[in-house]
């Protein structure tokens, strides 16, 4: 384990076994607790869809019903499957809409009682597992037969109209016009929303909303683009939020590709409660694991708050913590968009050569990882001509560093969101780098004991220091103590505490049940059921 | 400089003084041709650019075109017409405001925000206090001397009043996003009544209200310190923030 930068094995490896000491204790807790995004996940994946008329989904009203008869913490399922016995009700959605109406008792079995809601509720999620087994072969046999894209890195273009029918048009000519991989960005604040809006949506915030609906109509867009210009268009959207798990499980139900998903973004940059984003993310991850699903982690925002340089450390923390807590939900390394940033201020002597240093660090700490590389928007500024020079460069370490995704950058960044011309430019941009300089990296070799390795070497060990002070700390002091970004979050703050629950003896959760016996691979479920 | 200053009326400079020459860019949803390199010096002509010469058109897609022109802009500029809008604040940058504030008030300064009435939207507020921000821009929260609350939509205004004075608030920023039949302003109403009946008015913390609806100029009439409207960054708050608690210190304190 020498590479390109002689990084010390037993360094490496001390990382990440300090990276699985602070984890441990985070997946713990996420195991003894439920939240109601993820019994409403478990609702979706059993089959209940749809929204009352105010546009409250069944999911909500459902759970809302359960918890103020029985209580969150047994978990939705056995009351839910037991009510459905006993009133002869064979469909969860109705069952919803008469509890909705307030007709319905809830309880929690016992005894034989029990042992028929297991069984019954296993039996309508493995259904919807089930579905998301078809979607991921689905897109096995697509790219088999369409192709990946033929060149590393995969081209990533955002679209953000707000209106769906006019995302598609435009992801659409993106594709065509060389993008690999879609990703249509979501409306401001989504992620503080307690419940997913449903249908196609026309309107939003600097952004698309995520809907199942949306999610839909977007790849059926896509198949029909991917099979005009023979290679497999990727999706992607955001898992984030304070409905993680429910629109990861829609993710995979609709067939999307790529899932932003990081391990503390919600707590850091929108305040969510950090005991509620572990729980909904762990799920979450066991559903993107089982859907084939390639997550994109967000470390990349830490250098917008912090200084590139100072704070190269923390991205390599978090980095291996998302590692961790991948793996531990099932997650395979080739589903580990690992995250990082062009973010160095460009007046800095050297950047560039910081820049390849921390470019190669996270290639050669994850060999295996499909790395997502995120462009300079810090230190953009209206001089596009400047920024679209600076995006050559972010493009060029890119390329030399066989970065695995790669977010064009554009060069109005600071101005507005991207038009039509702007995009087109960056693309030509990417284009050209990734043709002039696509085997580059075999020539790049830094310079044994040079500046680049130098300074690989210390962000390495400044990364092990700061997680030996988080494993002596805990994770979650050390979040409420601002160690990432600048935020203090306190474990006891935040949105969505309300919805958290520490799990009773009795808590039932099917999905759980058949994600972690299958160990999130499709063949072994089919084996288990 | 001297040139300039003594002139009042100049023309775009390319490489000779007074030759007028401009470059822009921009896109017709036409394929590209012939016709569509007509139609872009139509419009560079309808522009004021004459003579003007396309030198680069490319297809985008299917049905447009991208240009890039130069060429020579009839119009002049007149120095003595240019009017500059007025700000009653200084603009400061992230670190000015961290200083300004650690300087002159040698403490944080606490501030709490919320939505109030029925209003569900928190997209104005958490665009102003959140870490995240909007268009590239820090909310509050990034600012190191700034205590920031944000208690999120449907808040109550006795839950604002008394939040208020729990944190010892120096100002309160409300948001009022999406509203019917004037709510905004029922609402914004009844909050500055709340605060004066609850805090002697020395001690009152700053009201800021934003939201796309509100005239900036309403502030008096509403009972508020400040209006914010469409487009406001969050730097533009923390400045303003900057200048009325120093002034005030200055006014009220000593």
């Amino acid at each position: 384990m020498n590479g390109k930068l002689n990084l010390d094995a037993s360094v490496v490896a001390r990382a990440r076994a300090l990276a699985a000491k602070a984890g441990a204790p985070v997946v713990e807790l996420a195991k003894a607790h439920t939240t109601v995004s993820v019994e409403r996940a478990v609702l979706r994946l059993a089959g209940v869809t749809g929204a009352d008329p105010d546009g409250t989904p069944w999911v909500n009203r459902l759970v809302d019903a359960v918890v103020a008869d029985v209580g969150l913490g047994n978990g939705v399922a056995l009351p839910v499957w037991h009510a459905m016995a006993s009133l002869g009700v064979d469909d969860p959605t109705l069952l919803a809409q008469k509890a909705a109406a307030g007709s319905v008792h809830f309880t929690v079995p016992r005894g034989r009682s029990r042992s028929a809601a297991v069984t019954a509720s296993r039996r309508a999620v493995a259904a919807g597992l089930k579905r998301i087994d078809a979607h991921r072969r689905e897109r096995e046999r697509m790219v088999r037969r369409l192709g990946d894209p033929r060149q590393r890195p995969w081209i990533y273009l955002i679209v953000a109209t707000g209106d769906i029918y006019e995302d598609i048009p435009q992801a659409q000519a993106a594709a065509k016009a060389g993008a690999d991989v879609i990703a249509v960005i979501r409306s401001t604040g989504q992620s503080l929303l307690d419940y997913v809006p449903e249908g196609a949506t026309r309107e939003g915030y600097a952004g698309t909303y995520a809907t199942q609906e949306n999610f839909r109509l977007m790849r059926a867009a896509l198949d029909e683009t991917s099979r005009q210009v023979g290679r497999y268009v990727r999706l992607t959207n955001y898992a984030s939020g304070l409905c993680m798990p429910e629109i990861a499980v829609l993710a995979g139900l609709e067939r999307l590709d790529m899932m932003l998903n990081d391990s503390m973004y919600g707590i850091l940059f929108r305040d969510i409660n950090p005991i509620r984003t572990f729980v909904d993310q762990r799920f979450a991850r066991q559903i993107h694991a089982r859907a084939g699903i390639i997550i994109n982690t967000g470390e990349d925002n830490y250098l917008t708050t912090a200084d590139a340089v100072e704070a190269a450390h923390t991205v390599t923390v978090s980095q291996l913590l998302n590692e961790y807590f991948a793996h531990e939900a099932g997650l395979a390394d080739a589903q580990l968009g690992l995250g990082h940033a062009f973010e160095i201020n460009p007046d800095l002597p050297e950047s560039f050569r910081l820049e390849l240093a921390h470019a190669l660090l996270a290639r050669e700490l994850f060999p295996h990882a499909p790395l997502k590389w995120m462009p300079p928007t810090k230190h953009m500024t209206g001089d596009v001509f400047r920024g679209n020079l600076l995006d050559g460069f972010f493009n060029l370490a890119g390329v030399l560093t066989g970065q695995g995704i790669l977010l064009v950058g554009m060069m109005t960044e600071a101005i507005a969101t991207p038009w039509l011309s702007d995009r087109d430019i960056a693309l030509a941009n990417v284009q050209y780098v990734r043709n002039a300089a696509a085997n580059l990296h075999e020539d790049f070799v830094p310079a044994p004991g040079g500046f680049i390795q130098r300074r690989a070497h210390q962000v390495l060990d400044e990364a092990v220091a700061l997680l030996e002070r988080i494993v002596d700390d805990g994770l979650l002091n050390a979040i409420g103590d601002g160690t990432f970004g600048v935020m203090k979050r306190p474990a006891t703050g935040g949105r969505g505490l309300d919805g958290v629950a520490e799990r009773t003896d009795d808590y039932y959760n099917p999905a759980s049940d058949l994600l972690e016996r299958a160990g999130g691979r499709p063949g072994d479920a089919h084996a288990a059921e | 400089m001297n040139a300039t200053t003594e002139r009042t009326i100049v023309r775009p400079y390319g490489d000779t003084t007074g030759d007028g020459m401009v470059q822009v860019s921009f896109t017709l949803p036409v394929p590209h041709d012939r016709r569509a390199e007509g139609a872009a010096l139509q419009l560079a002509a309808k522009m004021g650019l004459h003579p003007a010469n396309v030198v680069h058109a490319k297809a985008i897609g299917d049905g447009f075109t991208f240009f890039v022109i130069y060429g020579r802009v009839s119009h002049l500029v007149d120095l003595s017409q240019v009017v500059v809008p007025e700000r009653d604040f200084p603009m400061l940058t992230a670190k000015e405001i961290n200083a300004t504030i650690k300087a002159r008030l040698r403490r944080r300064v606490n501030v709490v925000g919320a939505c109030i009435g029925t209003d569900a939207h928190t997209v104005g507020i958490d665009a102003i206090l959140n870490l995240k921000g909007i268009a590239g821009e820090k909310g509050l929260e990034s600012y190191r001397e700034f205590a920031v609350q944000n208690l999120g939509a449907q808040v109550s205004i006795p839950e604002l009043v008394a939040r208020a004075q729990a944190s010892a608030a120096d100002a309160v920023l409300v948001s009022q996003v999406v509203t019917q039949k004037d709510a905004h302003l029922h609402n914004t109403r009844a909050m500055a009544a709340a605060f004066r009946e609850a805090y002697p008015p020395a001690r009152r913390p700053l009201l800021l209200v934003g939201g796309p609806r509100f005239d900036e100029r309403d502030a008096e009439a509403l009972g508020v310190d400040r209006i914010f409207g469409r487009g406001t960054t969050p730097r533009e708050v923390a400045s303003y923030l900057v200048h009325a608690l120093t002034q005030r210190r200055s006014t009220v304190e000593r």
